[in-house]
């Protein structure tokens, strides 16, 4: 080492936050060794099979299960009336959402499907061919009602109201008027508008949603393994609706193949699944099918923007003016509500720049469809595609480059802490280092200048860029202090083991995004442990301390911090009883690579397992009164600010073909801000990730409804999710403005790729057509729909 | 969702599936890569009594060439073909086809002989095989037919195939000195069913074109040769206005249709696209493509 690489706290033995440590869960997943639901088998396990209403909304006057019953195999046949009488039903409504509404949800429809999907019946049998086997026997009597599917529509006077008794269809409405929007609107040298439309699309997991419930009346305990990302809160809900005791249920979750929001949500078949084990007495399973997930998984977005920006001629953005509607489907999902969509677009909406005159309105509407509810990156790619798009537009309106607009009007980096028109409370964010970090990183003019050359050739090629920011590390101001009891803190017990190795047992949850990893390394670097002695209990309700798990961006910026001081709090505990042995005292010691060292010196005193040897073994050498903890427990929650928002950029580069509609994304740049970046590795993952994720939704997803409120696409096949082959290389920096309430620093960044993928790709499609002058902004942009635009077809 | 219960037979030799096949008519299925059939059984859309797997009948197998013909056995898989140096130099055509049939593990197990008895009219093989005049070889328990392949397609997912046939070997034609190729397919992700392909087949002498074939597929309920856009493109030397007639006569050629990923109109625009670009392509001349300039 030379004098010009002077060694770092980097360079220490088991430093490893900030190092791209690979997961200590890479192997057992790479040889198949890992453990899902989807796996599982138990003994005197029952298969279920729905019957699944082909109506979107339909009564049902009579099922008719004779012929199923008698079915080779069948253990079962529960109509949702009989099940009714193990399973209450739920509303999907949160006190702080004023106004929100919702009628209670049945776990299988009693009397009136209101989704072309939604289960109806239920079929137990030994295998699940069996079960559908004897599901194609059942004889459902409906009587079709008029579906309501279009929002508008459902908003009319003389619409059908699919829950008479809340007297609309509207389950939410929300406004917000801040600063004097009418006055900068006037006063402006140009004002833009433009109608903005998202498909509606799904996630799409790898392992489609799986539950097993086991209900042991010997022990009057229902355990359930389930692919969820919030065990404690559906503890909590499946204990309420089946009358137990939260005592009385446990909630095991083991390896989960992808959730991105779709999994932390109160299914009603699901639910069902666990009444159906507490009726029947055993295990019950159910694995969602591909067509399943489609019909039954939440869907997203789904929303119709129009946007208004106002502007001066010197590029100053004066206003922003937002109108949302979206549709949720018949139901508010439960407990989080369809409605935290909607209103994060309100808040999220111009919240990167410095403008403080904004006025919204959003509008939640119900209709007969697959319910909607928070997928990665909730509202983000809503607000971000309608506050980019607009400020692209401004732009153009007035001759102005996209990237000077921009740097003219994010709020500056020295301005912090500060706060957004809608009321969000910023810490400390990075737009402008993070906008020069992006343009250095994509050489922006030299591109511009390549832009402009291929045009004369006839090559189409455009520049988009989105600026975003992203809710993170929420506090309760998300769901506890509207009546949910979903935890916003987390806590995580750390133990040093007779042998000197750790266990950690925390309330995050691993869904394949490396909670496991970034656990293990903020504990092992506390501690000053090697990684590989360190082993990661999460995901039971019985095992690790009470929390929220893993969803909205929480696990490493919470999670971390818990294991942080969790971490700390042991080795001083740790020094406290090798001082004991040594006749030395606390502060004079340190852990290094699993040795207790004479800090300073870093010469080895004891190795751990001797301490702990003592301590669990031999405690009577030691002084009288003084007795070792060798496993402590931290719990963390922000408290001063609601969320840790962070920030960041990110760029599209690509190619379209006016002929045929075509767009092939050459290059994609993201510049983001999650404070303190605990493994790079894991993080640039998660971002490149999210942005396929964004760009999905932007090219390619859609669940595609026809005016019967049948959905279309329902397999892989139609649905096209984004693949590797079509998806451009994606370069990943970082700045870093880590957050001061908690002494790791880190924020989230699980959905800032998403947040901005879409804004991103929408404009470098439009900057590619500007010499069309073509405008688009729907999204999926099909080239079908880039076609109508050029008035080809 | 898991396939109904089926009965499963394995013939070893092709006689005793031609019997097999005869005694049960359509209750049964052939399967051999069962890359089109297994997913239809898991999704319940068939329900055959019995499966009357073919894999196992070497007779089936090996592409021979003889004379100015290459005989492909029904079994051959796409990677087969791909990997073929007789296919690579006599059938430059089905080359170029064949990395666009859906992705690497369909194609390790896929069969021609069920590409084309499937019979899907957004596949690639049924015009490609119409292009290049080729011959599809059946047989029944009463002996063998030969069709041609534009005979063959009847409509999505039909053919002339009769219940107690199967498909045993195509036959196609050689490349002949003079003989230019072109496929292309728009398809929104790499290894999708396309929107809109074309496989073409002309001889180039100057600016001039003749025994011109035009196969499209995904523009129709089955694989179509354009036979009015070929005769456009084979009257005198080939220009811009030649291109537009060809371009035109698509409308009564193609009867595309709505589905989800494209509009019927998307679809025979885009086809008017791929056509004119393949003509670009074919006679050198780029200009003959057309292409939208701002």
């Amino acid at each position: 080492m030379t004098a010009r690489n002077p060694l770092t706290a980097l360079d220490r033995p088991n430093s490893y936050i900030g190092r791209a440590v690979p997961r200590p869960n890479l192997t057992r997943l790479l040889q198949g060794r890992g453990q899902y639901v989807s796996d599982m088998t138990l003994p005197r396990m029952g298969h279920v099979a729905f019957v699944r209403s082909p109506y979107a909304h339909a009564k049902i006057l009579g099922i008719d299960v004779a012929e199923a019953k008698a079915m080779p195999g069948v253990i079962a046949v529960v109509t949702g009336a009989e099940l009714a009488k193990v399973c209450s039903p739920w509303v999907g409504v949160l006190s702080h959402l004023k106004g929100l509404k919702s009628a209670p949800q049945h776990a299988i429809a009693v009397d009136r499907a209101c989704w072309q999907g939604e289960a109806v019946c239920a079929v137990i049998a030994e295998t699940r061919a069996q079960a559908e086997d004897a599901a194609e026997r059942i004889f459902v009597n409906y009587e079709e009602l008029e579906p309501v599917t279009d929002m508008e529509r459902a908003l009319e006077p003389d619409a059908v109201v699919i829950h008479p008794e809340l007297g609309d269809n509207l389950a939410f409405e929300r406004n917000l008027d801040a600063g004097e929007v009418d006055k900068a609107i006037a006063e402006a040298d140009a004002v833009v508008e433009a109608d903005f439309l998202f498909g509606r699309h799904t996630g799409v997991t790898l392992e489609p949603r799986a539950i097993i419930a086991d209900w042991n009346p010997g022990e009057g305990r229902l355990t359930v393994h389930q692919g969820t990302q919030a065990p404690h809160m559906m503890q909590n809900i499946i204990a309420k609706h089946l009358d137990l005791e939260e005592a009385q249920v446990r909630v095991v979750c083991h390896d989960v193949g992808g959730s991105f929001g779709i999994k932390v949500h109160v299914y009603a078949d699901e639910m069902a699944v666990a009444a159906l084990s507490k009726l029947l007495r055993r295990p019950v399973k159910f694995v969602a099918d591909r067509i399943e997930s489609f019909n039954t998984d939440i869907h997203a977005r789904d929303h119709r923007c129009k946007g208004k920006i106002a502007v001066k001629s010197d590029g100053t953005i004066t206003a922003f003016v937002i109108d949302d509607i979206t549709a949720i489907g018949p139901y508010s999902m439960y407990p989080r509500t369809s409605a935290i969509e909607a209103n994060q677009v309100v808040n999220l909406v111009g919240g990167q720049y410095t403008n403080m005159n904004y006025r919204a309105r959003a509008r939640v509407v119900f209709q007969n469809k697959n319910v909607t509810c928070q997928y990665r990156a909730v509202g983000h790619p809503i607000a971000c595609s309608v506050t980019e798009g607009l400020v692209d537009l401004a732009a153009r309106a007035i001759g102005m480059d996209p990237a000077a607009i921009r740097r003219k009007n994010l709020i500056p980096d020295d301005a912090y802490p500060t706060g957004s028109a809608s009321g969000l409370k910023f810490e400390a964010l990075s737009h402008h280092a993070s906008l020069d970090k992006l343009l250095a990183m994509m050489n922006y003019d030299a591109l511009r200048a390549e832009q402009a050359e291929l045009r004369k050739k006839g090559i189409y090629r455009g520049i988009g860029l989105a600026t975003f920011i992203e809710v993170t590390n929420p506090s309760a101001a998300f769901y506890g202090v509207g009546g949910a009891r979903i935890s916003s803190q987390d806590g995580v017990a750390v133990r040093l083991e007779a042998t000197g190795r750790i266990v950690v047992q925390t309330s995050i949850t691993e869904q394949g995004q490396g909670s496991e990893a970034i656990t293990a390394q903020v504990t092992a670097h506390a501690l000053g442990v090697p990684m590989e002695r360190v082993r990661v209990i999460l995901g039971d309700t019985d095992n690790t301390p009470y929390g929220g798990g893993t969803w909205a961006s929480r696990a490493a910026g919470i999670g971390g911090e818990a294991a942080w001081q969790a971490g700390k709090a042991l080795k001083a505990n740790i020094l406290a009883v090798a001082a004991t042995i040594l006749q030395s005292s606390a502060d004079a010691l340190d852990i290094v690579n699993g040795f207790v060292v004479d800090k300073g010196t870093d010469a080895e005193r004891l190795p751990l397992e001797e301490v702990a040897r003592i301590a669990y073994f031999r405690p009577d050498t030691l002084p009288p009164g003084f007795q070792s903890e060798l496993m402590v427990v931290r719990h963390f929650v922000p408290r001063q600010y609601p969320f840790a928002f962070t920030n960041g950029i990110q760029a599209s580069y690509l190619e379209v073909d006016p002929d045929t509609g075509f767009v092939t994304l050459l290059k994609h740049w993201c510049v983001e801000d999650c404070g303190t970046v605990i493994n790079p590795q894991l993080v640039d993952e998660q971002i490149r990730g999210g942005i396929v994720q964004g760009i999905g939704p932007a090219l390619y997803e859609h669940c595609r409804y026809d005016e019967n409120g049948q959905l279309t696409n329902a397999s892989m096949a139609d649905y096209l999710v984004p693949m590797a082959a079509e998806m451009p290389d994606i370069e990943v920096a970082h700045v870093v403005s880590p957050t001061l309430e908690s002494e790791l620093g880190a924020k989230g960044a699980g959905e800032a790729g998403t947040a901005g993928a879409p804004a991103a790709v929408v404009n470098a499609v439009n900057d590619a057509l500007a010499p069309f002058d073509v405008r688009i902004t729907e999204i999926p942009m099909t080239p079908e729909v880039i076609l109508r635009a050029l008035g080809k077809v | 969702m898991k396939a109904a219960a089926f009965d499963y037979a394995r013939p070893a030799t092709l006689d005793e599936a031609l019997g097999l096949l005869r005694r049960h008519g359509d209750a049964a299925k052939i399967v051999s890569g069962g890359q089109s059939l297994v997913p239809a059984l898991n999704l319940r859309l068939l329900s055959p009594e019995i499966l009357i797997d073919i894999g196992r009948i070497d007779a089936l197998r090996g592409i021979t060439v003889e004379g100015g013909t290459v005989r492909i056995g029904a079994l051959t898989r796409h990677v087969e073909l791909m990997n073929s140096a007789p296919v690579a130099e006599k059938l430059p055509l089905v080359a170029e086809a064949i990395p666009h049939v859906a992705h690497p593990a369909i194609r390790n197990r896929g069969t021609i002989g069920g590409n084309i008895a499937h019979a899907d009219p957004a596949s690639e093989m049924p015009a490609v095989l119409q292009a290049l005049d080729a011959v599809i070889v059946v047989r029944s328990a009463d002996g063998e037919r030969r069709i041609a392949a534009e005979e063959f397609f009847t409509g999505i997912y039909e053919t002339a195939l009769r219940a107690d046939e199967i498909v045993t070997a195509v036959e196609v034609p050689a490349a002949k000195a003079g003989e230019r190729f072109f496929f292309h397919e728009f398809a929104r992700r790499s290894g999708d069913y396309a929107i809109v392909g074309l496989a073409v087949r002309m001889t180039v002498s100057g600016a001039s074109a003749s025994n011109v074939r035009l196969g499209f597929f995904a523009v129709g309920d089955k694989a179509t040769l354009a036979e009015k856009a070929a005769a456009a493109l084979s009257a005198g030397p080939v220009t811009a206005a030649t291109v537009a007639a060809a371009q035109a006569a698509l409308a009564d050629d193609l009867t595309p249709q709505d589905d989800q990923q494209a509009s019927a109109a998307t679809r025979l625009h885009l086809a008017r696209v791929v056509l004119g670009r393949a003509v670009a392509a074919l006679l050198e001349d780029p200009s003959l493509a057309g292409r939208t300039a701002a």
